[in-house]
């Protein structure tokens, strides 16, 4: 697959010593990377929330697990919406010194960096780590409207109903890839289908 | 002298055609018998009597027309003008720019009168006459942006300039050759290029973009861009692209000369006085191939590049559908003669 000028460049969570306070946003996928990253700092983990989307059949094994990062606080959210509406919440009244940590799939870390830019929160100020799903946001260009997770390529939209290629172009703004029209040139005939999440 | 201006359609019954003086100013891109993408960038200087870089900002016949496909375009979509909250200054940059060109070059068309920050504007072929205050939003009708582009031909971008880089932080996008503002607001030069092919590995963007960052205020520069559009539609967007796309596949021999169009971009860019921002105008010229084998040196020529394009380029322009078709049809004006160097005709 070519390279994606426009698509954003994912990193590694290494909690910095010197934050006052750590904001951790992440998906289940994103929990093993952050029981990496801040393992054997208990310092850090003293100050620092984690606010984690939960899927309904996560609940078996989740108390021990949760319980062994030994955060300052854990919330549960039951949905990427959720979890975002805190999210702009917590940038909004986020002292001077705090750090933002984002784990999960490109669709999550797409939305949540798009919302931490908006509330002017970039650079040194967050860390990503990309884990689980690679399926891509994807913004059906005609609608406007916006899927999650998109792993083939073309897709039907979920709003208007077209067929859409996804294009090999991202945008920040959006925290979205760009979908068009696959039969417009010959109505009913589809390319064969791509992953795109590879 | 007075433009006649002409009553014509951009859609649904393409009425749009020009005329034999319009022919002869079209800003035909190719100065020899080939083409790949190349850093194209000039002075943007006066040019000669008549022809579409006579002045810095052309109007020509076409004014009212494309001013009225404009509002339908944003009526029916009003994310094709969009401006991030940093760029009110360059707004007003872009408006005066606009007016003062539009004033001093076409004088019997349109009049601006200052006095200190109290400004009147007249704007006779649209019927508009508005007095304001310079740098008060509140005085206008509209953003300075969207009010003044509503009345100049051509599409606009702003582009902020921070961290060595261009941003494309406000503009007004409604005749361009597929692809989207409300996409690309945000992005910088090196992101909003990216789907182009071959360009980014030959080091065409990275040598554009260091020159742009130096540009200079009173010494614009300009380039010329190309495609094709069947029929005369300015607004070929991608959000209306499975509108318009099936058009790619009307073309048959006996219609090329009426359907298929050579679709040239002037591109100009500004350094602006008060924001240090940079105004890029991407003027849209149709031509029908009818109209340019009428230049036999065009014809010849056109012939050739379009037969020799590089096959990555002819598919990101969208010309697969048709090119056959369309070149088969140009080699019936090519007799093989050489063609003289330059973009003039003979
Ligand atoms: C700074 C102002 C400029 C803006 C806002 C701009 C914008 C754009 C956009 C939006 C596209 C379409 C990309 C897509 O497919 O989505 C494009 C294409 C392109 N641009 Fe620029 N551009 C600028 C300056 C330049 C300059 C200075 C060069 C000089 C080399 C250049 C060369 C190109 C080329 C070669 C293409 C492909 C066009 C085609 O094959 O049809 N651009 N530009």
């Amino acid at each position: 697959m070519p390279v994606v000028k426009s698509r954003p460049v994912w990193g590694r969570l290494a909690p910095s010593p010197f934050a006052r306070r750590h904001l951790v946003f992440c998906e289940v996928a994103g929990l093993g990377a952050v029981e990496r990253a801040f393992a054997g700092t208990d310092s850090i983990r003293q100050r620092t929330s984690l606010n984690l989307i939960v899927p309904p059949d996560f609940a078996p094994a989740r108390s021990e697990r949760l319980d062994a990062l030994g955060f300052e606080a854990v919330h549960e959210f039951p949905s990427v919406e959720t979890v975002l509406v805190r999210l702009r919440v917590s940038l909004s009244q986020a002292a001077m010194g705090t750090l933002l940590y984002l784990a999960g799939g490109e669709a999550f870390l797409d939305q949540a960096t798009c919302l931490a830019e908006a509330c002017g929160v970039a650079g040194d100020g967050v860390q990503t780590e990309h884990c689980g799903s690679t399926g891509r946001r994807v913004q059906c260009v005609h609608c406007k409207g916006m899927m999650a997770d998109v792993t083939m390529s073309p897709v039907v939209c979920d709003h208007c109903g077209l067929h859409l290629t996804v294009r090999d172009h991202y945008s920040r703004r959006l925290g979205a890839f760009q979908g068009v029209c696959a039969d417009a040139e010959a109505p009913g005939v589809l390319p064969e289908p791509t992953r795109i999440d590879a | 002298m007075t433009i006649p201006f002409k009553t014509e359609t951009f859609r649904d019954d393409f009425t749009f055609s020009n005329s034999e003086a319009a022919i002869r100013r079209f800003p035909f891109p190719f100065d020899r018998d080939a083409y790949m993408y190349a850093v194209n960038i000039e002075q943007h200087m006066p040019g000669p009597a008549k022809s579409a870089t006579e002045f810095p900002i052309d109007i020509d016949e076409h004014y009212v027309a494309e001013m009225a496909d404009r509002d339908l375009v944003l009526k029916a979509d009003p994310l094709r003008c969009q401006s991030l909250p940093h760029m009110m200054t360059a707004e007003w940059d872009l408006l005066e720019l606009l007016m003062t060109s539009m004033a001093r070059d076409y004088p019997e068309h349109f009049s601006l009168e200052r006095s200190g920050r109290e400004w009147h504007w007249i704007n006779r072929p649209l019927g508009i006459d508005q007095r304001f205050t310079f740098e008060d939003p509140a005085t206008l009708p509209l953003s300075p942006m969207e009010y003044i582009t509503r009345q100049c031909q051509g599409d606009f971008c702003l582009l902020d300039q921070r961290d060595d880089n261009l941003w494309m932080d406000a503009g007004i996008v409604t005749t361009q050759a597929d692809w989207s503002l409300d996409f690309d607001l945000g992005m910088n030069f090196i992101e909003w290029h990216g789907p182009v092919p071959l360009a980014h590995e030959i080091g065409v963007f990275e040598r554009a973009l260091k020159f742009l960052l130096n540009l200079q205020q009173g010494r614009p520069v300009r380039r010329l861009n190309w495609t094709m559009t069947i029929n005369p539609r300015l607004d070929t967007s991608p959000e209306n692209y499975h509108r318009w796309g099936i058009d790619r596949t009307t073309v048959t021999p006996d219609n090329v000369g009426d359907k298929v169009h050579l679709r040239v971009e002037l591109q100009a860019l500004w350094r602006l006085p008060r924001s240090n921002a940079i105004v890029f105008s991407i003027r849209c010229y149709l031509i029908k191939m009818r109209e340019l084998v009428t230049q036999p040196k065009w014809a010849r020529r056109l012939h050739r590049v379009l037969r020799d394009l590089p096959g990555e380029l002819a598919d990101y322009k969208g010309l697969t559908n048709y090119r056959e078709t369309t070149v088969a049809w140009l080699s019936k004006y090519d007799d093989g003669a050489p063609t003289s160097p330059g973009f003039h005709p003979d």
